[in-house]
């Protein structure tokens, strides 16, 4: 069915504007871009506020209060509140004490997840005998590299000759990311040069 | 004696299931030891020990490029990550964010904090803020200085992208979380040829940063940054908690490795940290 959404204009010609409008910083700044970069971002802080909207305040919050009785979710929205009393000078510190709360929650429960979800399973995964070039590999990685975030004494003499092959091991990592990553962005590259010659220009089939 | 000790285990074995899941004991174990650790050091050196942190090049550089800028006149682009506030990543950039806005207060040199989230921002405004009051210049905190963005990653690139070709800022801060912005936020800022220092604890994001910036503090460092530049005593206390466990696990790791290699009780080595 063809709604407004779908006509040529909309479908096809705002989206390739906009990509091109987006592609042309690469040349300089320029109104286009300006025009594009103001539009995306009152969009999309439009768009989550009206996201938070629902899919926190009215379906987390006011939808179990009314059909459930969860009086108790008053408590999240009260703190909630409090973050707007920094408008007004007198009532200011009253912000600290959701922020404090997000604040302190957030690093308690991420200790114990760390603890639990990250360390545990790198100490279990290291565990290996040393029969095996591959075993090596990885044992003496994770040994270095911890080695290399010791933070108590200068990187010198055999401790320095340690850490080093440390950041050789984090180096390659990085290496190995960054290949990935490029490979994943020139895909996105490629979805937005078949969306303009493919599918607006139509000059590939 | 035999039988009080039955009692006793009897009731242990009654009474702890009940309130600890033992088959998590390995993580209670490790909790403890950690907290015991870091305790001991935030005492030494709340006592006024002298604990010694090896210096952080990036850091270092914090105060350089402050100065730069405000020789330069320009401002300084502070950005506190791009994830939300209930990322530790985040909360490392907002305390980093303290110690660079007392800076900027001190020198009176702009500064500049584009946020993605309200939560962070909300941290954002206070922290600097308290940094301004602290150096008797509250009067220069504006509503412009941290300055919410968007609620979505590339458009809040787009427009810090365009921020930083038309504002020229002469140092740019990016400490916190980040995701696939990274390279987009940073390879613009390099164009423009400010100084750039960022430190983050994502892997795939860290190699684009090492490239696009002049220095980067990785994984671990960021935490240790805070610490570093305010000498806080109970951050420096826990920083070298967190060092000695690293020696305990170090030690764990080699016995555990020898344990496996030579068949001594493998799989109650391996039982030990398993997570459950």
């Amino acid at each position: 069915m063809d709604t407004f959404w779908t006509q040529p204009f909309v479908y096809y010609f705002l989206p390739a504007f906009f990509t091109l409008a987006v592609y042309s910083f690469l040349f300089k700044d320029n109104p286009w871009f300006k025009l594009a970069e103001h539009i995306f971002a009152g969009l999309s802080a439009g768009y989550y506020a009206g996201l938070i909207f629902h899919s926190v305040i009215k379906q987390q919050m006011f939808v179990p209060m009314v059909s459930s009785g969860r009086y108790d979710l008053v408590i999240p929205g009260v703190l909630g509140f409090l973050l707007f009393m920094r408008f007004f000078p007198k009532g200011r510190w009253l912000t600290r004490i959701p922020l404090a709360f997000v604040i302190g929650t957030t690093a308690g429960i991420m200790f114990l997840q760390q603890l639990h979800g990250l360390v545990l399973p790198q100490i279990k995964s290291t565990l290996l005998p040393l029969n095996d070039f591959g075993n090596i590999v990885i044992v003496v990685g994770v040994l270095t590299t911890l080695v290399y975030f010791y933070f108590s004494k200068p990187h010198t003499g055999v401790l320095g000759g340690v850490a080093k092959v440390g950041i050789w091991f984090i180096m390659i990592a990085f290496g190995a990311h960054f290949g990935y990553t490029v490979m994943a962005r020139v895909s996105l590259l490629i979805g937005r040069m078949q969306f303009i010659f493919v599918d607006w220009l139509r000059l590939v089939s | 004696m035999f039988a009080l000790l039955d009692i006793s285990i009897s009731v242990i074995n009654l009474i702890v299931p009940a309130f600890i899941r033992t088959d998590r004991l390995n993580a209670l174990v490790l909790l403890v030891v950690f907290s015991a650790i870091v305790i001991y050091f935030i005492r030494r050196a709340t006592r006024g020990d002298k604990l010694y942190i090896r210096p952080l090049a990036g850091l270092q550089a914090v105060e350089e490029a402050v100065g730069r800028a405000t020789e330069m006149g320009k401002p300084v682009l502070f950005i506190p990550g791009t994830g939300d506030i209930d990322e530790i990543q985040t909360i490392a950039g907002l305390s980093i964010l303290g110690l660079v806005s007392h800076v900027t207060a001190r020198y009176d040199t702009p500064l500049r904090v584009p946020v993605l989230y309200p939560m962070p921002m909300a941290a954002a405004q206070e922290v600097v803020r308290e940094s301004y009051i602290d150096e008797g210049k509250a009067d220069r905190v504006t509503p412009e200085m941290v300055q919410y963005i968007a609620g979505e990653s590339f458009s809040y690139s787009a427009r810090v992208g365009g921020m930083m070709r038309r504002e020229k800022p002469a140092a740019n801060i990016f400490m916190g979380s980040f995701r696939a912005e990274s390279l987009l936020i940073a390879e613009v800022g390099q164009s423009t040829g400010a100084i750039q220092i960022s430190g983050t604890a994502e892997p795939e994001q860290l190699p684009f940063f090492i490239a696009a910036c002049d220095y980067t503090l990785i994984g671990e460092e960021l935490y240790a940054a805070s610490a570093y530049l305010s000498k806080e005593p109970k951050m420096m206390g826990s920083l070298k908690g967190q060092d000695l466990f690293k020696v305990l696990l170090l030690a764990v790791l080699v016995l555990g490795v020898l344990a496996v290699t030579f068949n001594i009780y493998p799989d109650f080595v391996t039982e030990l940290f398993t997570a459950n």
